[in-house]
């Protein structure tokens, strides 16, 4: 995603021929006419990557619903396996760093530069308390042996074999949800750069904006996922 | 190319213009490119690399079944030979062909910009293609792979014990190639359109590329999540489709066909763009009602999402949710007739001219129509659960993406290739190498809907006696269609440095692209056009000013 | 009957001359839009091909009167199509209820069948013409799909899943029996033949093959292999673990938690497979799965051993046939207990006594 908002390039030296009829902003890419056009081609192009980002996750959605229909009761008793707790810290966190994101374009829309790295460092920071609660309890999956495979553990479960599709279906969407993060958080510290140097003010701020859309997204799917996982049934019914 | 089409060459043209192709030189200045013309060209070499290996596998699967006992290789070779086949010119073929080479390197001039809205994502969706291909090719030099293109579960998951993840991870690579182009096309068309370009004076090739991308961008991330799935499955043992815990294998195919159909839309809508750029420039007249072929992508592009369970009659599914398929099937149908009465609905009155790409586009209109019908044949429950899985599904799919995608894209670049070197190539050559195409294909192919009816079924290494007659004359057939491929690719690679210097405007043709000299300058145009006008208006007055002027600086 | 070059497959079953005349007729339409097209191609190529160098063609209106008549036209053609395609179909999915119930397992790669006698087939099936015929089928491992291109008959076998077809043959001959579904090295080898025999020949060759165990007979004696009458043992007065089986199939059930349900096939598998998913109401959910204890085939015949428990009414017959199919299933299992009785010629060699309730003798 950086290259789709990335600030500058001047590879392509203007042409003979094509008249520049006024001042161009620094950041304005040959390709385009004005910093408006960029601006809405970046968010744009943002939405319509965010769309295949639903596409994907919602394969897994539908996979995620045929067998909970299927296996109902084991879904329910496997979900009784994940803590709660953890995960409502961890969309609290979520939600937290939703703001904070938020809070760094709002500060480059009112031109407070250093804001705009700190708010961008606080997001950094919640995004890696989220990973470090989830990799607490990945480990607690480990040591209980409810990793699918051949360690798999299935004892504590009457379908077993039902169960282990669940935490199949536990670790490939958390585990891709994860993988966001840590793309998001890459985005964000790569964006502390350019925005230290106070590139990213009230007239140009797209790959700020772009890259918020992107991390409110990867919120919005954990929002999904923290109830269809944690919550939906668990802790009803006692085995 | 013959007199009609070859004016005079000025003199002032042989003074090397400033363009994309001498803009810069070395290896560099094409690998670190961020024009979408040098990136078509990177594309173009690229998908023809892939195109000549799928063509060998095809060549060898072929060979094998010239007898029926099965005789030149082993069966898991035989095996590993349609699968790599199929991912091969699927994947690294058919996909990318039209958009990633024609449409990367109109899409912005039809339309008078000055690229695509991300050139760093657009040269970034042809890395990750390599990068996706080197994987897949990598997968083939240590001994292949052999679940068919379809890679369906239990098979591909607990049973093959090739180098499924290998080939997983790169068709999971290359979709986001397809993704990054379809989302570059989509924002650019919605947004870099020149003053003037109403979505109603676009060319059809734009609105069809427009369906195209829309059909990339919802599908590929699900046939993303899928392979993703089979990889895990095989990689970390999440058991997802295993039906030893329970899991269901069909699911796999719902969600394999929720992309793997719309992705036959992929590949056939942009050759209908080609097709629709082609009859009027080669009719010299108005395509016969635009806007409902305009439409007619996009309907194609919607319903196609919504048939994939047309896969699945022989499954065991319900048979309601069957007979919902049947229907839609239907529907899916009608667009497409649509748009073949209007093409040829085009010809009449036409001033039709017999040059090479019009002879592939009109091949193309056959083709195509026997390829639709027979998928509304197979569309029909009754008749679909003997054909289904039988070489009338073969020959039904061959038709549709071999002498539908592949026609037009021959067409085209042979109707674009003046624009694109700035040169010509021999015309009694090419109209041979059409010829020998449309009649290779036909030799090679309509053999296989008899053998599908008698019940020959796909994938099969040995067969019984009785069906040797057509699978001899379909292989002599694919040699034919073998040289039909070669010619081109022969005169082509000749015309590049060898090739008469074209005029800017060889066939007098109308459209932006026209409008701009040949090849292009870095940026398309001296100046950004105004547009005043829909795209296929002809005149003889300036049907003569185009073919026979160049276009000037300023 | 094998020509050096057919042009028509072979046509030997009650649905090969339905799906034939669908075929054609299609074939037919599709030939005439074919052929207008080209020759309209060909006609206008000729016609107005370009007789000077800067001539135009004639660009007119786009007539709507034209376009609605070639969109309504083939609309209406397909959706007749479509109509008389779906019926076909349908008759292929729902099973007359006096069809004979085969049981046929696809494995790498070979096909397996079981008679309702208990004769047991690999990539040969023997079948008696004029008798309705169904077939069970199930996968051990990955998917296949049994084939017969004269009887115009296909259906995937799909592990986990039961699945069924029905035919009717019509004309004794040799047939090809194909797998249709790709699945693995030896794909092309599982091929085999149907043997559509008169009845009477039937008789003689299944009285002539080796005896076989009936399905239910395997299945009366597994069930005590694995134990199950440990449990589920029949109404004694001794406290047992399980629900006494005897009269249970195709009543309705009472789960807990108060849904109810019919005890079909599908029910009585899911209840082996995985016993938790459904408990009968009163009872502790303490039954262990047996998946990947028994096999598929065990599975059919622990099945059919318990349909033979009796019970015998029908939930709706008729219903459904895909997936699993439980309502014909049950639909079959209504008349099918024991099931040889009402195969059409019954019979005479071979008689109906030892057939019909094997388990008797355990």
């Amino acid at each position: 995603m950086a290259s789709l908002t990335a600030d500058s390039h001047g590879a392509h030296g203007a042409h003979a021929g094509v008249v520049h009829a006024h001042e161009h902003h620094p950041a304005l890419q040959h390709q385009f006419d004005d910093m408006e056009q960029q601006r809405e081609s970046s968010t744009l192009g943002m939405w319509v990557f965010l769309v295949t980002e639903v596409m994907f996750f919602g394969g897994l959605f539908l996979a995620y619903v045929v067998y909970r229909t299927s296996f109902h009761d084991a879904f329910v008793q496997a979900s009784n396996h994940l803590d709660p707790l953890l995960g409502f810290i961890n969309t609290l966190v979520l939600i937290g760093s939703s703001l904070t994101m938020a809070l760094a374009i709002w500060a480059a829309q009112v031109n407070k530069r250093k804001l705009i790295v700190w708010m961008l460092i606080a997001t950094i920071v919640l995004g890696a308390v989220f990973l470090g609660i989830k990799a607490v309890e990945y480990t607690d999956k480990f040591t209980h042996h409810l990793v699918p495979g051949a360690n798999f553990d299935g004892s504590d479960f009457t379908e077993p074999r039902h169960a282990e599709i669940f935490f199949s279906l536990y670790f490939i969407m958390t585990g891709l949800h994860a993988f966001h993060m840590v793309i998001g958080i890459g985005l964000l510290a790569y964006l502390t750069i350019p925005s230290w140097k106070g590139r990213y003010d009230a007239t140009y701020h797209t790959p700020l904006e772009c890259t918020g859309l992107y991390w409110h997204f990867v919120d919005l799917v954990w929002i999904f996922l923290f109830p269809l996982l944690y919550l939906l049934g668990a802790h009803l019914q006692h085995h | 190319m013959d007199a009609t089409v070859s004016p005079t060459v000025h003199p002032e043209a042989a003074v090397a213009r400033p363009n994309y192709l001498n803009a810069e030189y070395g290896l560099k200045s094409w690998l670190l490119t961020r024009d979408h013309k040098r990136i078509a060209i990177l594309y173009l070499i690229s998908v023809t690399v892939f195109f000549a290996l799928g063509a060998l596998f095809a060549l060898l699967v072929r060979l094998e079944l010239l007898t029926p006992q099965g005789d030149m290789v082993q069966p898991d070779t035989y095996n590993r030979l349609f699968t790599m086949h199929g991912i091969i010119m699927v994947f690294f073929f058919l996909i990318p062909a039209i958009p990633a080479v024609l449409g990367n390197f109109l899409v912005p001039i039809m339309i008078g910009a000055k690229d695509l809205a991300f050139p760093k994502i657009n040269l970034a969706s042809w890395y990750i293609y390599t990068l996706g291909g080197i994987f897949t090719l990598w997968a083939i030099v240590n001994g292949g792979v052999d679940t068919g293109w379809t890679f369906y579960t239990p098979f591909s998951t607990n049973y093959s014990n090739t180098h499924v993840v290998m080939t997983a991870v790169g068709v999971f690579i290359n979709g986001f190639s397809s993704i990054f182009t379809g989302l570059n096309f989509i924002v650019t068309i919605h947004r870099m359109r020149a003053p003037g370009m109403t979505w109603f004076r676009l060319p059809l090739f734009i609105w069809s590329h427009y369906a195209t991308s829309l059909v990339m961008v919802l599908g590929t991330p699900v046939i993303a999540i899928t392979i993703l799935l089979v990889a895990a499955e095989r990689l970390l043992h999440l058991g997802i489709f295993d039906p030893r815990l329970g899991g269901d294998p069909v699911l796999f195919q719902h969600l394999f066909w929720f992309y793997s159909h719309p992705a036959v839309y992929i590949m056939i809508l942009p050759a209908m763009g080609v097709q629709s750029e082609l009859v009027a420039a080669f009719a010299r007249k108005r395509i016969f009602g635009y806007r409902i072929v305009a439409f007619a992508s996009i309907a194609i592009a919607v319903l196609g999402f919504l048939v994939w369970g047309h896969h699945m009659f022989v499954t065991g599914q319900s048979i309601y949710a069957a007979t919902v398929f049947s229907v839609l099937s239907m529907l899916v149908a009608i667009p497409s007739a649509v748009k073949v009465f209007n093409l040829t609905a085009t010809l009449y009155e036409g001033s039709i001219s017999w040059d090479t790409p019009m002879l592939y586009a009109l091949g193309f209109i056959g083709l195509f129509t026997i390829g639709g019908l027979t998928g509304t044949m197979i569309a029909t429950l009754g008749i679909d659960i003997h054909l289904h899985d039988t070489y009338f599904i073969v020959a039904h799919f061959h038709y549709v993406m071999v002498g539908g995608t592949i026609m037009a894209y021959l067409g085209g670049l042979h109707y674009w290739w003046p624009k694109i070197s700035g040169r010509l190539y021999p015309g009694f050559l090419s109209r041979l190498s059409a010829l020998l195409v449309f009649v290779g294909f036909n030799l090679t192919f309509f053999p296989q809907f008899i053998l599908g009816y008698l019940g020959m079924p796909r994938r099969y290494w040995s067969y019984p006696e009785e069906f040797q007659v057509f699978n001899v004359l379909s292989t002599a057939g694919a040699t034919v269609l073998g040289v039909g491929y070669i010619l081109p690719l022969c005169y082509f690679t000749w015309s590049m440095r060898y090739g008469k210097k074209s005029v800017d405007n060889p066939w007098g043709a109308i459209g932006l692209e026209w409008d701009t000299p040949s090849p292009p300058p870095t940026e398309n145009f001296y100046t950004i056009p105004v547009v005043t006008r829909g795209p296929y208006d002809y005149s003889p007055e300036e049907v003569h000013a185009r073919r026979t002027e160049e276009v000037r600086v300023g | 009957m094998k020509q050096d070059l057919p042009l028509f497959p072979e046509s030997a079953s009650n649905f090969a001359p339905e799906v034939d005349a669908l075929f054609w007729a299609w074939t037919a339409v599709s030939l005439f839009f074919t052929a207008l097209i080209a020759v309209l191609i060909v006609y206008f190529m000729v016609k107005y091909r370009r007789r000077a160098v800067d001539e135009v063609g004639q660009s007119e209106r786009a007539a709507t009167s034209l376009e609605i008549a070639w969109s309504v036209i083939p609309l209406i053609i397909s959706l007749a199509m479509f109509a008389w395609g779906t019926k076909v179909y349908f008759d292929m999915f729902r099973p007359p209820s006096n069809a004979v119930e085969y049981y046929t397992i696809g494995k790498q790669w070979m096909w397996k069948f079981q008679h309702p006698s208990g004769q047991r087939e690999i990539n040969t099936l023997h079948v008696p013409v004029g008798t309705p015929i169904k077939l069970n089928i199930q996968s051990e491992d990955v998917i296949h799909s049994f084939y017969v291109p004269a009887f115009r008959v296909k259906q995937d076998a799909v592990p986990g899943r039961q699945t069924q077809i029905w035919f009717e043959a019509t004309k004794p001959g040799v047939y090809h029996m194909f797998c249709a579904e790709y699945c693995g090295a030896e794909h092309s080898r599982m091929v085999g033949s149907v043997i559509a025999m008169e009845p009477q020949q039937y008789e003689e060759w299944l009285a002539g093959g080796p005896a076989g165990q009936s399905m239910t007979a395997s299945g009366a004696q597994l069930f005590q292999t694995l134990a199950c009458d440990t449990c589920h043992r029949p109404t004694t007065g001794i406290p047992a673990r399980g629900p006494a089986l005897e009269g249970v199939y195709g009543k309705q059930v009472r789960l807990e938690g108060g849904r109810t349900l019919i005890a079909d096939d599908e029910y009585v598998r899911e209840s082996i497979l995985n016993p938790q998913a459904k408990i009968v109401a009163g009872w502790a959910p303490v039954m262990p799965t047996f998946q990947g204890q028994v096999t598929e085939e065990q599975l059919a015949q622990l099945v059919s051993y318990v349909r033979s428990l009796g019970g015998g009414g029908s939930p709706e017959a008729g219903g459904t046939a895909a997936p699993g199919g439980s309502a014909a299933d049950s639909a079959g299992g209504q008349v099918d207990n024991p099931a040889p009785q009402t195969a059409g010629p019954a019979p005479q060699g071979t008689n109906q006594g030892p057939q019909n309730r094997p388990q008797d003798k355990t």
